[in-house]
């Protein structure tokens, strides 16, 4: 096994001991278990599940992962102080704690939804599984890619304070202001033909891109939002899906492999 | 042998200048003690070496190599060099048991019956066989920096760097520490350490550097410097260079205005 990886399992057996990563399966199983319960047939407790999921699971993992990285500083120079290369670090640091984040958000919602599709009286009430896939898909994108996010800004910031602000104007700048920016050009500038640059708008944030992956599948697009709407009338759903998946992984190597450039640079 | 080179090194972190073209050579198989007050750049040297801190320009040479860009970040040269640095802070859910395996596994060392019963002698010595499978995070700050010491003398490497080793430890500790410094000295490791203890410097170690502001301002054995200040102790001799520099360093800027 390779540096990289015996870090990372290492970390793993760690973060499965770590409360917090149990708490967030917990929050996650809370949240679809009670929506599935009493929010009506499953795909409507998808989709609500997926406002929480686009909000809040970016959120959690930009706090989370620059937390974690600013208060291993010393435990990362000491592991820097042995004969490891700091791409393996920092690929194991990454790994260990994006693996058992993305378990947590799988298994939190994964194991109700799954449950409930046993146990449910009314079969056609059920999501299939291809549209669950995809929900748990973008949620897993959206933690790679918001951990990435955090080591980038904990690796350029040497305040924790500074970093943890940092971390906060980027949830808040993707996640909030960014549609609202997007709306407020629509609206100026209705009299104009919109769909290319809104559609280019839309790839430049990877929480619109995972809303649209999953409204694709759910075939409900033109009801949530301009974007979604422009997206499935341009590209169809089949290659709307390639696309979106594609650019999101594309949002994962992006601040990974800056993440990477900054933290081989930095001094411990 | 000269185990270790600085050439004219610098360093600045912002407008910070820490190491003024520092330039220092340490022979195999001495204990050498870098001194000086806080934030003359001691730690600085040694992260330095272990490529933690990149150099803004010098030369570092370890074993005769010169420690390039591409050198520092294979890291192949930490093989030879055990490090104890100030402050023990660990993955919080592992146990001092994973930290230690982690640690040899990283460093692709066989777990060697030599290897377990070198580690089995220095937890012992330290007394921590009770605190082996306990999670780093209950562990005081002292049973931790006894982890640290264990990780740094595990290996039985070539080179120690000690920073400030035996802060943080209760008086047995620290005195088995210097025990098993000095045990390692015998057998011909070189090490390099820094610390504000006096006693620890004058039992431990055969080379004395001092380092203000990012410059070496003497460089020997301790009776070279108790000879060169005509002072009876370490610290007057040190107080002594530090005032007489201090009070040069006025003149000068007097002059200057």
């Amino acid at each position: 096994m390779n540096t990289a990886g015996k870090i990372f399992r290492y970390q793993l057996r760690a973060a499965v001991r770590s409360r917090w990563v149990l708490l967030y399966a917990g929050f996650f199983f809370a949240a679809a278990e009670g929506l599935l319960r009493f929010g009506g047939d499953s795909a409507k407790a998808a989709v609500s599940l997926l406002n929480i999921v686009l909000m809040l699971l970016p959120l959690v993992s930009i706090l989370f992962g620059t937390t974690y990285l600013y208060n291993a500083r010393d435990f990362v120079e000491m592991l820097l102080a042995q004969p490891v290369r700091r791409l393996s670090l920092f690929t194991g640091l990454y790994a260990g704690l994006t693996v058992p984040l993305m378990a947590a958000f799988v298994i939190g919602v994964g194991v109700p939804f799954v449950t409930h599709s046993f146990t449910s009286s009314t079969p056609s009430s059920g999501i299939d599984a291809s549209a669950l896939t995809i929900l748990l898909f973008a949620g897993v994108a959206l933690t790679a890619i918001f951990t990435a996010f955090a080591f980038l800004i904990a690796s350029l910031c040497e305040d924790k304070a500074l970093g943890m602000g940092v971390a906060l104007v980027v949830w808040l700048l993707l996640g909030i202001l960014y549609d609202a920016g997007i709306l407020a050009i629509v609206w100026t500038f209705h009299d104009y033909p919109l769909e290319t640059p809104v559609l280019a708008m839309s790839i430049a944030n990877p929480i619109d891109l995972a809303r649209i992956l999953v409204m694709l599948k759910f075939d409900i697009a033109a009801l949530m939002g301009y974007t979604g709407a422009v997206f499935e009338k341009f590209f169809g759903t089949g290659f709307g899906l390639a696309l979106s998946a594609s650019s999101l992984f594309l949002w994962i190597v992006l601040p990974f492999w800056a993440g990477i450039k900054v933290f081989i640079r930095k001094d411990f | 042998m000269t185990i270790i080179e600085l050439k004219k090194l610098k360093k600045n972190f912002g407008t910070l200048s820490v190491l003024k073209g520092v330039s220092l050579s340490i022979e195999a198989g001495l204990t050498v003690a870098i001194l000086g007050p806080n934030g003359s750049g001691k730690t600085t040297i040694m992260k330095s070496l272990l490529g933690l801190v990149k150099p803004d320009s010098g030369e570092l040479w370890f074993r005769g190599e010169l420690l390039t860009a591409k050198a520092i970040n294979d890291g192949a040269y930490r093989q030879n060099i055990g490090y104890m640095p100030q402050i023990a802070r660990f993955e919080e859910n592992m146990t001092a048991r994973e930290m230690l395996a982690m640690v040899r596994d990283i460093r692709n060392t066989t777990a060697s019956h030599q290897l377990t019963k070198y580690v089995e002698e220095l937890t012992r010595l330290f007394g921590l066989e009770t605190q082996l499978d306990k999670p780093l995070k209950t562990l005081s700050g002292g049973t931790r920096q006894k982890v640290n010491a264990v990780l740094a003398f595990m290996f039985e490497p070539e080179l120690l760097m000690l920073d400030e080793p035996t802060a943080g430890l209760d008086p047995i500790a620290a005195s088995n520490l210097k025990d098993l410094i000095l045990a390692e000295k015998k057998r011909g490791r070189t090490i390099v350490l820094t610390s504000h203890v006096m006693s620890d410097i004058e039992e431990l170690s055969d080379i004395i550097v001092l380092l203000v502001e990012g410059t070496i301002y003497f460089q020997g054995s301790i009776n070279e410097l108790l000879g060169q200040t005509q002072e009876r102790t370490i610290e007057r001799a040190i107080a002594r260079i530090l005032k007489s520099q201090s009070t040069k360093n006025i003149k000068d800027h007097e002059h200057s205005r």
